[in-house]
């Protein structure tokens, strides 16, 4: 296996982006920081991976457009998922590996306020059983969180703290579309949204992109003095019938977690938890540590761009490793209804 | 189109809408069949469990499902959640209970709607019952399900023979579709009668309608120029079909049209000319419509009609082909 680590990470999140669905014009200030954090140019980059839909954009080939932001001429080699940035990371973690090139960008972006996105997200379900319900993301995060509640597995109080403490962080996080503690009691004297889960359960409806730099050995040392090397990538995901899994567990998470040789020794963990309780679902099904510092940024309970916000984990954990605050982390993405697929991303400062 | 708060970006709304038609194969014909004849068709897994609706293939051994087994149409509400807000195409159009249920008999339950009126109408353990559609089609829409108060509603008899073999459902996303802040200042030049056009500032090229970034380079293209309203046919097609939505009775000419100082061709149409005449070179202006008539649109620009000039020569776009 080569050493691959992130070297590079630039992020916007916002509410309302007032531009394209393409998002190319969000894209070249990104590229812009990424150069810089490198000291690259874009003929630096061997290869260009990203993660985006259509069906947020309401165009077909989007991503065609974001290239615009990459400038084409001569021709880059570049790959697209329709998932999230956190996949794209994976496909251009292994393009490395194959030997073909050294360092890659990936990036993803999305606006999510185009639409009306807990009802776009219906059509990721199964085709004939559940798409013509149009059982929106919230909903079915709303049963997930009642079955735990109603098993013993957590409670509203628990959910609330997790509410509480992802907020109180993101007042220091710039990006943060949401941020502002309270209490747990002030948080449960609010109404419910999707019984049992209130607004602030929920991550807020985010546009934004994303971009991470991966480097190869010395490519890596010649950009960072404390690169974060990946020493553990995987990602599994669980079946497509709601029905026959256990909603209460992640299994593809812990699955995921063994495949990486266990999260033992992580000192920071940026978990994907677009809702409350999957934070906790994720904790206990991960294996983390009761010492791990959860989500610093404020996660994604404070901002969450579709197809950007399992990749900003990423980034968001790897920042820590650069600067020193932690030698060995986790990034975490997710995708699906109700915690379906699950990447883990174990981040290291010395190999 | 309507402005954007910021005021940065124009926009509009913009629907995409499509039928997913679908063909279900065996297993889950018989699934959605059973739900046409008002039973509920589940599947006995390798694990001993019952499941509801079968899944294709077995989770463990992933040998085709063949075990099929007749449901209760009665359960007990496992999983609930009040939806206070519904989306457009979910089963009720007013606040309702989406939960899961366990149908009698099985080890999983099924997602679906409860049709109650109020969150204190539905809770976990409450006994339901399906209430099927009066016409059904053989899709997961035919049922819908209610407490249970003990006497059953009998399944109208249906119409329908033979297998269900595929399903239609109807797609429609609506969007607030934003242009970029390049190409609004490019329509709204349009609705002030001008063609706004960007230079890149590294290959120099001229983009209209201008883009975020120069597709060569990747930088901002943001030096603004004005471009006249004549220019050059570089391509062309003659169209001969006619089809749904046309607004010129055909045969007539859509054709790239290079704006004199521009690097990329706009596409629009050509008329005043007997279709036979068009050709590669020809010289155009713009026919702007009536000036009250202007919105941010490009059909402010009628079409392209000949200015009389002379052919421009081959070399002038060669290059933008
Ligand atoms: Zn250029």
């Amino acid at each position: 296996m080569r050493d691959v680590a992130v070297v590079g990470f630039a992020q916007r999140q916002m509410q309302d982006y007032d531009g394209s669905p393409t998002c190319a014009e969000l894209l070249v200030p990104i590229f812009g920081e990424c150069y810089e954090q490198t000291g690259w140019t874009k003929k630096d980059i061997g290869f260009w991976c990203s993660g985006s839909s259509d069906y947020l954009a309401g165009r077909s080939f989007s991503f065609v457009s974001a290239i615009d932001a990459i400038g084409v001429l001569p021709p880059v080699n570049e790959s697209h998922v329709e998932m999230d940035a956190a996949w794209a990371l994976y496909e251009a973690w292994l393009k490395i590996q194959t030997g073909e090139v050294d360092t890659a960008l990936v990036f993803g972006f999305g606006k999510a306020s185009a639409g009306v996105l807990r009802r776009t997200l219906s059509l990721q379900l199964d085709p004939y059983t559940l798409t013509p319900l149009w059982p929106d993301t919230v909903s079915i995060a709303a049963l997930q969180a009642r079955l735990g509640i109603d098993g013993g597995a957590w409670d509203e109080a628990a959910m609330a703290e997790v509410v509480n403490r992802s907020l109180t962080d993101a007042e220091k996080n710039e990006y943060a579309v949401r941020a502002g503690g309270s209490s747990v009691e002030e948080l449960l004297a609010r109404p419910m949204f999707a019984d049992p889960l209130r607004k602030h359960d929920a991550a807020p409806v985010t546009d934004g992109a994303a971009a991470i730099v991966l480097a190869a050995g010395d490519k890596a040392r010649e950009v960072r003095e404390r690169p974060a090397w990946i020493t553990g990538l995987s990602h599994v995901t669980d079946g497509l019938h709601l029905g026959t899994r256990d909603l209460t567990r992640a299994e593809s998470a812990s699955r995921a977690a063994a495949a990486v040789g266990g999260l033992d020794g992580v000192d920071v963990a940026e978990l994907h938890a677009p809702f409350s309780h999957q934070e906790l679902i994720l904790r206990r099904d991960l294996g983390l540590a009761e010492d791990v510092r959860v989500n610093p940024s404020g996660g994604a309970l404070a901002g969450n761009p579709m197809f950007t916000g399992g990749g900003i984990r990423i980034g968001e954990a790897a920042r820590r490793i650069w600067d020193g605050s932690a030698d060995k982390v986790l990034g975490h993405a997710t995708s699906g209804p109700a915690l379906q697929q699950n990447l883990v991303c174990v981040m290291e400062g010395t190999i | 189109m309507r402005r954007h708060p910021q005021d940065r970006t124009l926009s509009a709304p913009v629907t995409v809408s499509f039928d997913y038609t679908r063909s279900v194969g065996p297993v889950l014909g018989r699934f959605l069949t059973g739900l046409r004849d008002g039973q509920f068709v589940g599947a006995r897994l390798s694990d001993g469990r019952v499941v509801v609706p079968p899944p294709e293939f077995d989770p463990v051994t992933h040998r085709a499902t063949a075990d099929f087994v007749d449901v209760a149409e009665t359960g007990t509400v496992t999983s609930w959640t009040w939806v206070s807000e519904p989306v457009a195409g979910q089963p009720f159009d007013r606040p309702f209970a989406f939960a899961l249920v366990t149908l009698d008999g099985t080890d999983a339950p099924l997602l679906h709607a409860v049709d109650v009126a109020s969150p204190d109408e539905i809770s976990t353990g409450l006994k339901v019952r399906a209430r099927w559609a009066t016409e059904r089609t053989g899709a997961i829409t035919d049922v819908v399900f209610v407490p249970d108060t003990g006497t059953a509603a009998p399944a109208a008899p249906v119409a329908g023979e033979g297998e269900v073999t595929g399903i239609v459902t109807p797609v429609s996303l609506d969007y607030t579709y934003a242009a970029s802040p390049e190409e609004s200042a490019f329509f709204r030049g349009l609705a002030e009668g001008r063609l706004v056009a960007q230079r890149c500032p590294q290959c120099r090229k001229v983009y209209v309608p201008p883009r975020p970034a120069c597709p060569v380079d990747g930088v901002p293209t943001v030096e603004e120029i004005e471009l006249s309203d004549t220019g050059t046919v570089t391509t062309f097609c003659i169209v001969n079909v006619p089809f749904l939505g046309q607004k010129i009775t055909p045969p007539y000419v859509s054709a790239y049209i290079l704006l004199d100082g521009a690097d990329i061709a706009l596409q629009h149409l050509i008329l005043d000319i007997p279709v036979e005449e068009i050709r590669m070179g020809l010289r155009v202006k713009a026919v702007w419509k009536p000036r009250e008539e202007w919105g941010t649109t490009i059909e402010n620009i009628s079409h392209f009609a000949p200015t009389g000039d002379a052919d421009a020569d081959y070399d002038t776009y060669k290059h933008h082909l």
